[in-house]
């Protein structure tokens, strides 16, 4: 196991684009961190740069303490999962895990001690004689961490490996990989497009867009104080609500003016004062998650600010029910319990949790408090 | 530890130039054998060589007698009679054969397997055949007078006015059963649903095919007449085998013409520029239509 | 069974019938004027089964039956063509493998490029570069012989093998590559260990395509080849077009069927992938 750190990462093509802008990333032996951002925001880039598979156009790579910018992807000590699996079609499973350690001249008696012992550790041994061909996705999958287990590698490398399981499957061997990495105690570095695999999976997650962390730190930080409007989108099922307000002074208290269509109402904010009165007048983003707008019995808490919403729709989730109302214009969702929730076209008291609410600049999208 | 770490660079090093090695014996024999030949070909066609190889510049004299000679433009307009007929023919014969098999056919591998053992063979071999076949005094002609028609004459292969066209039939013969192929690969490649929505929609069976199978055979259709196009401009043996280019010169093709002046008559330097100008005439055809398949094949 | 034979169908069968009747005719015309006396072919119709059927013009097509001056008959070319097939095949599609790999897994900049280079091959007319190539096989001693034309068949062949693996492998994940580059395994372990395994139906569809195409070439046997060294293409074609004596039609077809049996022989056996070659050349664009 080794510590990673990615310092001033950058890749530019042969064609002149810019994917990655200036990597910072550094954590712990023994951490798992997750790569996440939409599609084309240069994750698997970074993953492939720090496998080797791909060349690092300024900055540096170090694993352990050693700078690995030169060196090939077999001297890196790494291992990897990919989304395909990439399973030698040709060579059985038993072929498919130890040809690494064949390749590096693993004594034999080792090598099949290592099958032996990475088969029963993901319950494949029945299948050590399968050819990939003839098993199912989730087996496969099994058979690519276990040949990735097999090399007791520094750094684990995960390229979306879940994102080709049936949604079932995929919550079952989220499990199992967390496990795998308690009870390993392994450096692995995880790319995944899905925040809820980012959140339940990380030690630290680093949000990407368009080649530049957005943030970096554990999954509540992230959640709670995210540091930018993209971030306070991306993390969060249902997404955080962003309702367009102005600030306004009422009394003591500065807020956030929201109206439906029967009035308004200011929605007093506790954070800083001293900053939040350079922005009384002006417009903000309003950010504040489904679970912080809810009904009485839910919110316990004395003294939040109470507004009645005309609904719009409800999504009864099980647990939950959604309600939808409409404020300034937009469309806001609001987490509640089944037994409070009323029905559209009806009027319903909604608690707002203002204490963890955010404000975002809306030009520069940067948080304010 | 620096060992390993300086044998992983090396190793590292290997990656990167081994695939450009392993892929450079390859490339130099196309820049010495494809592009240096056609340069060098191109110079011959520019001198006076004729017997021999000779290296001065001279101009576009050999263009000049080439552009003289009459045989040059028979074998020119051979080629554009031959190669519009031929194309022509394998397309309606190999599209209508691909849309019959379509039908859910019993035995549809032995027709298919029938319909395209002529392209297994040589092009000397079907020249052979059909020349018999096609033999004025024991031939087709025969068989069609011995059955009663008395006065039946099919006297193309010794007739300079048809000579052509007998290379014609036996050009569609030996490939239109590729072009058959490919529509029917092609037919079969349509998604089904698509098929499915059109029933849904009372088309009837021709109907489909007219408007929407056929239509969306497009990309096929331009891969289809690149082919036979190519086939056409370089066609030699065939029509050596059939006709020798005769009676007379009447069924001469450019790749005749020049075959005969570079090896046969020592006139290295015709020969040179009529092989240019075959090479011109390939990419002017080849050209426009490979842009056409790449555009439709984008918008499909 | 007869319900669904309308008339509609019955005509597509019968059409489809017609067209079979239409390919098969000049193999039969060949096959039963092989077995024919030539009395028999010059009284009789040229569609009649033979009346005796003899094997004579068989022995003599591949024994004794001029070509030019010689009368040895096919025989000694159609060795000649084994010679001159195998190795250009063999070596032809190899060439081809490990090409084509580099350039579908192992990519660099530029690479694409050059495989747009190599395909040119592909499409030039032969005859722009007959003139240069004649010249030099006679610098290297190499003009009229076998070997000679395995040279020139292996150097324009390979355009075309090269597009046949690598149209296979970019059907090949890429991240196959990459997880054998990050177990340890190098340029040709990946490739022996890894793609040869699974790269068996390309290689026959690539072995039948060029096999049919280098023993039917007549081009470049007429050529670069004289007298004893030519193929057996060019013997049929000087066999056929001897103007000197009696034409002997029989031995003409006897001796144009041996020079097709090869390639008759793989497409019975192997026509699937026959056709897949065909499809695959096809779309090279």
């Amino acid at each position: 196991m080794a510590a990673l750190s990615i310092n001033n990462v950058c890749k530019t093509y042969a064609n002149g684009t810019d994917v990655l802008k200036g990597i910072n990333i550094a954590i712990e032996d023994g951490e798992f961190l997750i790569l996440v951002g939409p599609s084309g925001c240069g994750k698997s880039t970074l993953l492939n740069m720090i496998a080797g598979l791909d060349d690092i156009s300024s900055g540096d790579i170090a694993i352990g303490n050693k700078r690995v910018n030169e060196l090939s992807p077999k001297d890196r000590d790494i291992a990897m999962v990919f989304q395909s699996y990439a399973l030698y079609p040709s060579m059985t499973v038993r072929e498919n895990i130890s040809f690494g350690l064949e390749i590096r001249k693993t004594p034999r008696a080792e090598i099949d001690a290592t099958v032996k012992r990475v088969a029963e550790m993901l319950q494949i041994t029945h299948l050590l004689e399968r050819k990939p061909g003839q098993m199912s996705g989730g087996q496969r999958q099994r058979v690519a961490m276990g040949r990735a287990l097999a090399r007791n590698p520094a750094i684990f490398l995960f390229d979306e490996p879940l994102s080709n399981l049936d949604a079932k499957l995929r919550v079952e061997m989220r499990t199992e990989i967390k496990l795998m990495h308690q009870r390993l105690k392994s450096t692995i570095v995880y790319v995944t497009h899905d925040q809820i695999e980012a959140m339940t999976l990380g030690d630290k997650i680093a949000v990407m867009k368009d080649g530049i962390v957005q943030q970096f730190g554990s999954p509540q930080e992230i959640y709670d104080n995210p540091a930018n409007l993209f971030v306070a989108g991306f993390i969060g099922s249902p997404s955080m609500n962003f309702i367009p307000a102005t600030v306004v002074q009422s009394g003591n208290d500065i807020g956030v003016k929201v109206c439906d269509d029967r009035g308004c109402v200011v929605l007093p904010l506790p954070h800083d004062q001293a900053k939040l009165a350079n922005w009384v007048g002006k417009e903000v983003i309003f950010g504040i998650r489904p679970e912080q707008i809810t009904d009485a019995r839910t919110a316990y808490r004395d003294g939040l600010p109470v507004m009645a919403c005309h609904i719009d729709v409800i999504e009864p989730t099980g647990p939950d029910t959604l309600v939808f109302v409409s404020l300034n214009n937009t469309k806001v969702c609001c987490r509640t319990h089944p037994t409070e929730a009323k029905y559209p076209g009806e009027s319903m008291e909604l608690v707002f949790d203002v204490s963890k609410a955010v404000l975002f600049d809306p030009k520069t999208e940067a948080r304010i408090v | 530890m620096s060992g390993s770490s300086s044998r992983g660079r090396l190793s590292a090093l290997a990656d990167r130039w081994l695939p450009k090695l392993v892929l450079s014996p390859t490339l130099a024999a196309s820049l010495i054998f494809v592009y240096g030949f056609i340069a060098w070909t191109g110079w011959l066609s520019f001198t006076e060589s004729r017997l021999m190889p000779r290296y001065e510049w001279a101009g576009v004299v050999q263009y000049q007698a080439l552009f003289e000679n009459e045989r040059w433009w028979t074998a020119a307009a051979n080629l554009g009679l031959f190669g519009g007929l031929f194309i022509l023919f394998c397309l309606l014969v190999g599209l209508l054969m691909a849309v019959l098999l379509d039908q859910k056919i019993r035995a549809e591998g032995a027709l298919r397997t029938v319909y395209l053992y002529p392209m297994a063979l040589s092009f000397v071999v079907t020249g052979t055949a059909w020349k018999w076949m096609l033999n004025p005094d024991m031939g087709l002609q025969k068989v069609v007078v011995d059955l009663g028609f008395t006065d039946f004459t099919f006297d193309w292969l010794v007739n300079p006015d048809m000579s052509i066209y007998t290379v014609v039939i036996a050009g569609v013969w030996q490939s239109s059963g590729f072009v058959m192929a490919l529509f029917l690969a092609g037919l079969r490649g349509i998604d089904d649903s698509i098929i499915k929505a059109a029933q849904v929609d009372g088309a009837s069976l021709p109907t489909i095919y007219r408007r929407i199978l056929i239509p969306s055979l497009r990309p096929v259709f331009f891969s289809v007449l690149l082919i036979l196009s190519h086939i056409a401009i370089k066609s030699f043996d065939l029509v050596m085998a059939l006709t020798g280019g005769g009676p007379g010169n009447s069924s001469d093709v450019p790749a005749i013409f020049m075959y005969q002046f570079a090896f046969t008559r020592g006139q290295l330097g015709v020969g040179a520029a009529s092989a240019m100008m075959m090479l011109f005439t390939i990419v002017a055809v080849l050209v426009p239509l490979m842009y056409m398949e790449t555009r439709s094949a984008k918008r499909v | 069974m007869f319900k669904n034979l309308t008339v509609g169908r019955a005509l597509v069968y019968a059409a489809l019938l017609l067209m079979a009747i239409y390919y098969l005719l000049p193999l039969y015309v060949m096959l039963t004027t092989s077995f024919k006396s030539l009395d028999d072919i010059r009284e009789g119709n040229m569609l009649a089964l033979p009346q005796l059927w003899q094997g004579g013009a068989w022995s003599k097509a591949w024994a004794e039956a001029c070509t030019g001056v010689e009368c040895n008959g096919m025989q000694g070319f159609f060795w000649n063509s084994i010679k001159m097939t195998l190795p250009a095949v063999a070596i032809s599609t190899l060439l081809g493998a490990v090409n084509g790999y580099v350039v579908s897994m192992w990519r660099f900049k530029g690479s694409d490029a050059l495989f747009t280079m190599l395909l040119v091959g592909c499409f030039i007319p032969f005859q722009v570069v007959l003139l240069p190539m004649a010249q030099l096989l006679g610098y290297l001693g190499l003009a009229n012989t076998t070997a000679g034309l395995v040279l020139v068949h292996v150097v324009y062949g390979t355009a075309f093998t090269t597009l046949f693996f690598r149209n296979f492998y970019i059907t090949v994940p890429d991240e196959l590559v990459k997880a054998a580059r990050i177990d340890g395994a190098g340029f040709w372990t990946i490739f022996f260990r890894i793609l040869l395994p699974i790269s068996g139906p390309i290689f026959v569809v690539c072995i039948i395509w060029q096999f049919t195409q280098i023993w039917n070439d007549f081009l470049f046997g007429v050529v670069f080849a004289a007298g004893e060294s030519q193929p057996i293409t060019v013997a049929l074609n000087n066999l056929v077009n001897t103007s000197t004596g009696v034409k002997e039609y029989n031995v003409d077809m006897a001796a144009a069927i041996i020079a097709a049996l090869p390639t008759l022989f793989v497409y019975m056996v192997a026509g699937r992938y026959f056709v897949r070659g065909l499809t695959a050349g096809a779309v090279k664009g």
